[in-house]
């Protein structure tokens, strides 16, 4: 087959070139690949830009490259419809950061010109993803997250199932009477707004409500998800191409929480059983008469390594809303609230002062240690952490602020290969564990809204509902376009697996950290398209070498490697950096911004993720006799910044066999290395890449060199 | 006229996120910023609790689906200057400052740097350091274009810029542009700015006793790419700091100041406890705390933070911060609301904690009657087809600013298809 036809564009300006000679790139480019050759002196600006899209049409050459300033700049002068095009950076990576005009230098520019030139050769448009039949999104939770998420995607024109296990709307909320303030003057309790939400989905022509409905099983992938519910004892089946999770919470089990008298005592009652008795026509009664004496405790079970370690977030809150109606029961009862910190953010802190204005609510810090019978009444024991003091308060109630706790296990019940469940980062939270990307759980197409993600007050789990919501409804337009989701969105291409190789070994459908695939009775992977978040950790993992996306492959990875030039003299080195694109890569453009220098013997390939690293890169660099590879990944652990979750930690476990594969070969296994980098490491890599340079030295060079 | 479906109104987080979700979901978004560069506030931030990862990891992302997204259209250095209308049918007056240098043809190559003789402030470092007055706003600057300060600048009598510019992409002559934008609805996120600290000058010493900084301030200080490299190094002297005290509330929750909490500050002080401890690791910090406010599973955070015996939590309001002219260490004193007593800590810095102001709602949509509470937030249900996101509306941290982002693009395409 001919190699497809390439247009590659040189830029001279921002000091390219005079850092290096154009002319002999241009000359290299044209005779080892064929490519027609253009020199400008300013690619990027108002000329450049027309000159490119005039000959684009008049050639009708559908593959450029554009050898000038990083991909990362200047995106929306270089993108062309109906063209591959590839960057090559001259700029950031080789003329900014390199002495100018000396061989090194020009060896490096050579090199990326070839590796940029092989890759769009190699490349190709990518081809349509399957289409999908679903439009619906399914809200799980009738709550007043999944309430509001289903009347919010509704209003914006979608149609919407709402499935609720109970035979009502309204989940916890519809047993309180009040809520803490969310709008001016911030100061008393007041009615949630659920009911007017309940009538308005009730009467919602794009709403259906499947009430007393629970989930059996959850098939397909997005835009096609098949999902089994049980309702009135009857299966039935319906679509969805996106789904809210807002299945919210449930108390935290008060009977754990026998040291502070629950279950010891009738009168020690937890908030949520205090807020149903107050919606249902007031407090109890203690001995038939009006309590004169009431403790909160706060904290019950929340901010405890024995219980949630977590904060509750919303206790505070609700107890000052208790405080306040328990002295309108009972206007002649001291209130007590024993707490750590009072948490009321914002102007929530306006309603904190309207409860302190009142003079029978005292507040004590604390550490609640018991709540015991003492006589007839309850004695409550509290420890001053700080000073070691002890206090106690007689009380004739208890009310005990337990926290929240996720309902997300066996909510969905997923027909997935890697279990039912969304993988849970936290404290069972179906969160994302993302700061900038906060709704994407773990599988593709599922958004979770309300205390299900994190513990939060009325107020919160609106709004965010409403921005789950939105990232369902857009699932549903992206997914129709066959594009990705978060974090690659509108990415048109996906993997495809040559499926006549595969030994089922699995590792594929273990490591997709999105559960996309799943597995045939044989253990053959079957890809589900649209769970995919286009990370290439398969292709990392495959053995076999089987996984490709038509723009990022085994092979054309590999010919990149193998198009760069190893010279023959020793005393040359050649490292090879594989740089994930999401931090790495933007950090080294970073560092050549501020003119920092570092080794010229530095290759560098972007990946998409360190996960999509293939052992095999490795073993082509070395048996070619390129000195050292760098895998520069994200950090993982705890708080990783994978864009992918695992994937930069993936790459790390393959390390074992990275070594392996050195030791068959017979090479000093310190000639690869992963680090962890961030974007704030654009000072530090200069100093990483030239010290790995000067351990390779001392090494020597790689016996393959010469090869 | 131009037109768009949505018009969001603040480049920072909020309204980054409300801008980018609407455009994927496939409606035409103008996203207009007061500012030369995208990314607001969070911008000038070093990292984000409680992960500590750089807030330039996410704006990367962010910044690439906006260059690759043809459906947002943004705007820098513009402000609306009046708006008609109302939902479905908004006409919004824009003022474009001039930037004097061409987006199209600047190449960000620097060669201008070298010949300016100007200077100005470093409005990015908060007026730590100063700049030529052609410059990069930040080495993520997006768009990565200079721009001129035309107060700083000498005008055309100078012109050394334009004359060594290979790109001809200056234009000292530059006029500002004004423009009308058709939009069916508005996205509201003009975000916040930092409690005046000249109002803590008496009690806490702000911008009288040097060596007391505000917490954004402590950010860029903390920074690599900030006025000292990273160093923790005291304004004013220089001195490498041994020692520092946070106080929380500076100016929040306070009746003569801001009445409300600012819901970020105790996270974020907790966050620059360790930006310490992992820059100069004998230092002693100090947190005074009224309440440790760290909701939902930002307490491990806390919990970590606050285990580190380098780390100690104070329960107190502090009431007066003071200086010894001799060595130029600080005193803060404070009521230990647990003991009764007072409390007193003598360090080499002091960062207040000062809260978050929305004051820039106030002028941001001139000629809509805007509902505001007594703080100064934008009521969310105050006028139809005007959406409020981010601290616009209230205290929020960064995370809670791209939910409710994303939730008021949601709102704003209800308004668009008149759902």
């Amino acid at each position: 087959m001919a190699a497809n036809k390439v247009r590659l564009y040189i830029c001279t300006g921002c000091g390219i070139g005079e850092a290096l000679d154009a002319a002999a790139l241009g000359a290299i480019a044209a005779q080892e690949y064929g490519a027609q050759v253009v020199t400008h002196p300013h690619l990027c600006g108002p000329e450049g830009g027309t000159l490119i899209r005039e000959e684009r049409e008049r050639e009708g050459c559908q593959r450029l490259a554009i050898a000038a300033c990083s991909g990362r700049v200047n995106a929306e002068v270089f993108t062309l419809d109906q063209t591959l095009v590839e960057r090559i950076n001259l700029r950031e990576q080789v003329a900014w950061c390199h002495e100018p005009a000396t061989e090194e230098t020009q060896a490096l520019a050579t090199d990326q010109v070839r590796m940029g030139l092989v890759k769009l050769q190699k490349s190709d448009f990518p081809e349509p993803a399957p289409a999908v039949s679903q439009e619906r999104v399914l809200v799980v939770g009738g709550g007043i997250a999944g309430l509001t998420a289903a009347l919010e995607v509704a209003n914006a024109g979608r149609e919407v199932t709402l499935l609720e296990r109970e035979p009502v709307l309204g989940g916890w909320l519809a047993n309180f009477a009040y809520i803490s303030p969310s709008t001016p003057p911030y100061r008393e309790p007041q009615v949630p707004p659920l009911a007017e939400k309940v009538r308005a989905v009730q009467a919602h022509p794009r709403v259906q409500v499947l009430l007393g409905a629970e989930i059996e099983k959850a098939a397909g992938e997005p835009g096609a998800f098949a999902v089994t519910y049980k309702q009135n004892g009857n299966s039935a089946e319906l679509g969805a191409a996106a789904i809210v999770l807002a299945t919210g919470w449930e108390p935290y089990d008060a009977t754990k929480l026998g040291h502070l008298g629950y279950g010891v005592s009738p009168n020690v009652i937890t908030g949520v059983e205090l807020e149903a008795e107050l919606k249902n026509g007031g407090a109890r009664l203690v001995n038939g008469r009006a309590p004169e004496s009431v403790v909160f405790v706060q904290c019950a079970g929340s901010r405890d390594e024995n219980h949630l370690p977590y904060c509750s977030s919303v206790c505070c809150q609700a107890s000052l809303k208790q405080a306040l109606l328990l002295r309108q029961q009972f206007p002649q009862a001291n209130v007590f609230i024993l707490h750590k910190d009072i948490r009321t953010p914002g102007q929530y802190e306006e309603f904190y002062k309207r409860v302190q204005e009142d003079p029978q609510i005292f507040f004590l810090r604390g550490e609640v240690a018991s709540v015991a019978p003492d006589g007839g009444n309850l004695l409550v024991s509290a420890t001053d952490t700080q000073l070691g003091r002890s206090v106690a308060v007689q009380a004739d109630l208890v009310v005990l602020a337990t926290g929240i706790v996720p309902r997300a296990a066996a909510t969905l019940n997923l027909d997935y290969r890697q279990g039912p469940d969304v993988p849970s980062q936290h404290y069972c939270f179906a969160d994302s564990n993302f700061i900038c990307w906060p709704y994407e759980t773990q599988r593709t197409g599922i958004f979770a809204a309300g205390c299900v993600r994190e513990p939060q007050s009325v107020a919160g789990c609106i709004e965010d509902a409403a921005g789950a919501g939105l990232r369902a409804a857009q699932a549903v337009t992206l997914i129709k376009e066959g594009a990705a989701l978060h974090p690659r969105v509108g990415d048109l291409y996906y993997p495809t697996f040559f499926l006549q190789r595969c030994t089922q070994c699995k590792r594929c459908t273990e490591e997709c950290p999105f559960g996309a695939l799943d597995e045939d009775a044989k253990g053959t992977p079957q890809l589900n398209a649209n769970r995919c978040r286009r990370c290439g950790v398969c292709m990392g993992a495959c053995p076999e070498r089987l996984v490709s996306f038509k723009n990022y492959s085994i092979d054309i990875i590999t010919s990149m490697i193998k198009a760069i030039e190893v010279p023959e003299d020793e005393d040359i080195q050649r490292i090879l950096v594989l740089a994930c694109e999401n931090d790495a890569y933007p950090a080294l453009d970073l560092a050549g911004a501020r003119h920092s220098k570092y080794s010229a013997a530095v290759r560098t390939i972007s990946l998409r993720c360190l996960g999509s690293t293939n052992v095999v890169f490795i073993a082509d660099a070395v048996s070619r006799g390129i000195d050292g590879v760098l895998l520069l990944g994200c950090k993982y652990g705890d708080d990783y910044q994978c864009h992918f979750i695992k994937g930069s930690e993936l790459a790390s476990k393959r390390m074992d066999n990275v070594r392996e594969t050195l030791g068959r070969l017979r090479v000093e296994p310190e000639r690869v290395r992963l680090e962890q980098v961030t974007m704030d490491d654009w000072d530090r890599l200069p100093r990483l890449l030239d010290d790995f340079a000067a351990e390779l030295a001392d090494l020597g060079p790689n016996p393959y060199k010469g090869f | 006229m131009a037109s768009a479906d949505i018009v969001v109104v603040g480049g920072g987080m909020a309204g980054l996120s409300a801008a980018l979700e609407a455009a994927e979901c496939g409606y035409s978004v103008a996203l207009l910023e007061k500012e030369p560069f995208l990314g607001g506030r969070v911008m000038r931030m070093h990292r984000f609790f409680p992960k500590l990862c750089p807030p330039t990891c996410g704006l990367e992302l962010y910044f690439r689906r906006l260059k690759t997204n043809p459906r947002v259209q943004y705007y820098t250095q513009a402000t609306v200057q009046n708006v008609r209308g109302g939902r479905g049918a908004f006409m919004v007056d824009v003022l474009q400052s001039p930037r004097f240098v061409a987006t199209d043809k600047c190449t960000a190559c620097g060669e201008c740097l070298a010949v300016c003789p100007a200077e100005r402030s470093d409005d990015f470092n908060y007026g730590l350091g100063r700049t030529n007055a052609i410059y990069l706003p930040h080495q993520m600057a997006m768009p990565n274009k200079y721009a001129i300060d035309s107060a700083a600048c000498l005008g055309q009598s100078c012109a050394k810029c334009v004359a060594v510019c290979p790109y001809g992409a200056i234009d000292l002559a530059e006029k500002p542009q004004t423009f009308a934008l058709a939009a069916k609805s508005i996205v509201l996120a003009s975000g916040w700015q930092p409690y005046d600290g000249d109002n803590l000058a008496e009690s806490l010493g702000y911008g009288r006793l040097p060596g007391v900084v505000n917490n954004v301030t402590f950010e860029r200080l903390a920074a690599g790419e900030g006025p000292t490299g990273g160093k923790l190094l005291r304004p004013g002297d220089g001195k490498e700091i041994q020692s520092i005290a946070f106080v929380q509330c500076a100016g929040s929750r306070d009746e003569n100041h801001l009445p409300y909490c600012s819901a970020v500050c105790c996270l974020g002080s907790l966050k620059q406890a360790t930006y310490v401890r992992e820059r100069v690791p004998s230092a002693q910090v100090h947190v005074f705390f009224i309440d440790a406010r760290c909701p939902g599973r930002y307490e491990d955070f806390y919990r970590k933070v606050a285990a580190d015996p380098l780390v100690k939590t104070w329960r107190g309001k502090v009431a007066k911060v003071t200086r010894d002219e001799g060595t130029g260490a600080l005193t803060v004193e404070a009521d230990d609301s647990l003991t009764g007593h007072k409390t007193r800590a003598t360090v080499d810095m002091v960062v207040l904690a000062t809260g978050t102001d929305p004051a820039p709602a106030r002028q941001a949509l001139p000629g809509l009657g805007l509902a505001f509470d007594a703080f100064g937030f934008v009521l969310p249900d105050g006028l139809p087809g005007v959406h409020p996101a981010g601290v616009a509306k209230h205290p929020m941290d960064v995370a809670q600013s791209v939910r409710d982002g994303t939730g008021a693009a949601l709102r704003a395409i209800q308004d668009v298809v008149g759902g």
